[in-house]
């Protein structure tokens, strides 16, 4: 009795009992599309913040003030209350770091603008003219403000589209005047829109002007929290890095044994550390609906039992017929092996009409991935195998004689 | 010489006439005796049984339950081993073969009719009778043709893809003969093949039996405990205790075929061609 043959009467014997087959192939179907759902996410979000992290550019660095020893993990982005990165810090690092090609603070200022009868609260952020190039963020009509303007702390600003659209609705916005703290401002430029990030926040809420002017007019105190450096290229940030590191310790008068009171982190090693937190993600998103598929797997061990029980009078008149041991085990076996992967293949149609579902649903991003169908396949495959063994061989095991006399 | 029936080929349907069956030996049990283990106590179910059987017997196996009768079908129909002596089956000693040696011979060379038909359920009655082919390797075309062929001559041409709940007593049984047949086995084994039929369902099925017998020279031997339905075989074989009691030919051989003429026929939609 050859491989087809066995297939065909596992086939014949599944359909004769459709809903059963229906019901048991249901766990693996949930387990397999499950599986392919989630990891679908999992790569999603990871692509998704790898394409967010290569936009803002990869020779980018952070230098913030103060520094945080949490869990092992430095972040110095955190408010410290240390007023330790100046203004002079920063023109030290542009004159003095050959690595580093452009620089700017980023000091926030929440505010409320005001444009005619039409109003909006958000951050203006204090930058220096070289923003846009570090930021790798164009401007979409008129122009970024100037190194004059920030010598001179010129009441200019530059907004983004969020706020083009809600304070002007339509209308041409450069040369009109917004209100930042009663302090007419002149918009000069709207910056290109960008949408949203990964988070789902609108990264086109948003307002720039000199950060001179920021500091005197809004704020009025000239701390610095966060710096961006741009690397003049990829290779270079970590001598960036480095160098900046020795440049600030010196210039902060830190000895040898005291610990930097700023953070230096490049784009780099957040893009890696963004992976790594997606990688992880996956995984355990991945884990936690492969456990449905254990279930499913479990459910299939447990209908072949109730099958070979059932179907025990059956076993016995195969074998008196002439079946050998070994093609009821086959039978058996294979029946399960149907199941599970017929289960697979529903599963993996389901998975990804899921997986292009959800952004249209949830607006996650999701990526289909060809290893999660081919491992689900084999998975799947290896459910029914592994939990098709046990009754197969149960079933192969019946004495004709006994099996006949089953009722 | 035209009374010869090489069992192993196929053979026309109908060839009349050979009466006579000649002295090649069929079954050959030689002091075959088995013993069951049950716990610490020993059963003797078997106490050396010796016989022959020819080809082209029509034999009927007698006996109280626990004479020994089931034993020695099991053993003639190899789902059983005995525990010693020899079984020679159509020229080759089966008495010590493995479990799927066993298998082998039984879809080659055997055909089961069991008391309870014993037909897979939710299965048209072709693909059961196309099942034992299965397992012997034949091509789909040919299983097809020779199921149909096997349906043809128990008389259930138009009832191919009835399933067993669809078909009567009576024809479910014919499709178990059917089916026993459909490999050209050298033996057909009828297990008490009427005990779940009323009479003349019975006398059908034993006139499909004495016509196989008569016309392909087909080997049979049936195990009833019912003395009438014994006297369609041309032998009776009576156990006793696990012995052979008596072993003689039956005088006054019933006729399925002319007690069928006397009986009123009964006439239900099933039952239309005889």
């Amino acid at each position: 009795m050859n491989l087809l043959m066995i297939i065909r009467v596992a086939f014949r014997a599944l359909v004769r009992n459709k809903m059963r087959a229906a019901l048991t192939m249901l766990g693996i179907i949930i387990g397999v599309s499950a599986v392919i759902a989630m990891v679908s996410i999992g790569q999603g979000a990871s692509a998704s913040v790898q394409a967010q992290i290569e936009s803002i550019g990869t020779n980018l660095l952070f230098v913030s003030a103060g520094a945080q020893n949490v869990g092992g993990v430095r972040s110095g982005t955190g408010d410290t209350g240390n007023q330790n990165l100046t203004v002079d810090d920063l023109e030290a690092i542009k004159r003095e770091v050959p690595s580093v090609s452009m620089v700017t603070p980023s000091v926030n200022a929440r505010s409320q603008l005001v444009a005619g009868n039409m109003n909006w609260n958000t951050n203006v952020t204090g930058v220096s003219e070289q923003y846009p190039d570090i930021r790798k963020w164009p401007v979409a009509t008129g122009s970024f403000f100037t190194d004059a303007d920030v010598r001179t702390a010129a009441r200019v600003i530059v907004i983004g589209k969020t706020l083009a659209d809600n304070l002007y609705a339509g209308a041409d916005p450069i040369g009109q005047d917004i209100r930042v703290m009663n302090l007419p401002f002149r918009v000069v430029g709207v910056l290109a829109a960008k949408g949203q990030d990964q988070q789902g926040r609108d990264q086109d809420d948003v307002a720039f002007a000199p950060y001179t002017t920021v500091q005197k007019k809004i704020l009025g105190r000239d701390r610095i929290q966060i710096a961006y450096v741009s690397a003049i290229s990829q290779d270079a940030t970590y001598t960036a890095q480095s160098q900046i590191t020795d440049l600030l310790r010196q210039r902060h008068k830190l000895t040898a044994n005291e610990p930097d009171d700023f953070t230096v982190r490049n784009m780099t090693d957040i893009a890696e550390a963004a992976n790594e937190t997606s990688k992880t993600m996956t995984i355990l998103l991945a884990c936690i609906a492969g456990v449905s598929l254990l279930v499913g797997g479990i459910g299939i061990m447990n209908i072949m039992l109730v099958s070979v029980t059932e179907r025990t009078r059956e076993i016995g008149i195969r074998m008196a017929i002439g079946a050998r041991s070994s093609a009821v085990r086959s039978q058996f076996l294979i029946e399960s092996i149907v199941l599970s992967l017929t289960g697979g293949a529903i599963g993996i149609v389901l998975g990804v009409a899921l997986s292009l579902a959800i952004p249209a649903f949830l607006g996650w991003p999701t990526l289909v991935s060809m290893m999660a169908i081919v491992g689900s396949v084999l998975f799947s495959a290896a459910v029914g195998i592994f939990f098709g063994y046990y009754p197969a061989r149960k079933a192969a095991s019946l004495d004709p004689i006994e099996a006949l006399r089953y009722e | 010489m035209s009374t010869t029936f090489a069992v192993e080929t196929h053979e026309p349907a109908v060839v009349l006439g050979t009466s006579a069956p000649e002295a090649r030996p069929v079954i050959q049990l030689d002091h075959i005796h088995k013993t069951y283990t049950m716990g610490d106590v020993e059963v003797h179910a078997l106490r050396g049984v010796s016989l022959t059987i020819n080809e082209g017997e029509f034999v009927a196996i007698m006996g109280a339950s626990g004479s020994g009768k089931s034993t020695t079908m099991n053993i003639i129909g190899c789902l059983d081993r005995p525990t010693r002596g020899t079984y020679i089956l159509d020229g080759e000693d089966v008495s010590q073969m493995s479990k799927d040696e066993r298998a082998d011979i039984r879809c080659k060379k055997i055909g089961f009719v069991f008391q309870g038909f014993n037909l897979l359920s939710r299965t048209s009655a072709l693909e059961n009778v196309e099942l034992p082919m299965l397992y012997l390797g034949v091509d789909a075309a040919a299983r097809h043709e020779r199921a149909i062929e096997a349906l043809n001559a128990v008389g259930l041409q138009g009832r191919e893809q009835n399933h067993p709940n669809q078909l009567s007593g009576g024809q479910q049984q014919r499709v178990a003969v059917a089916r026993s047949l459909v490999n050209h086995p050298a033996l057909i084994l009828a297990d008490e093949p009427t005990g779940n039929l009323d009479s003349r369902t019975s006398v059908e099925v034993m006139e499909i039996f004495q016509r196989l017998n008569r016309e392909r020279g087909i080997t049979l031997v049936l195990v009833t405990h019912e003395p009438d339905i014994a006297e369609y075989a041309d032998r009776v074989i009576v156990f006793k205790d696990g012995k052979i009691k008596s072993d003689h030919p039956v005088e006054h051989r019933r006729s399925a075929a002319e007690e069928l003429k006397n009986l009123p026929v009964i006439e239900d939609e099933d039952e239309e061609d005889e």
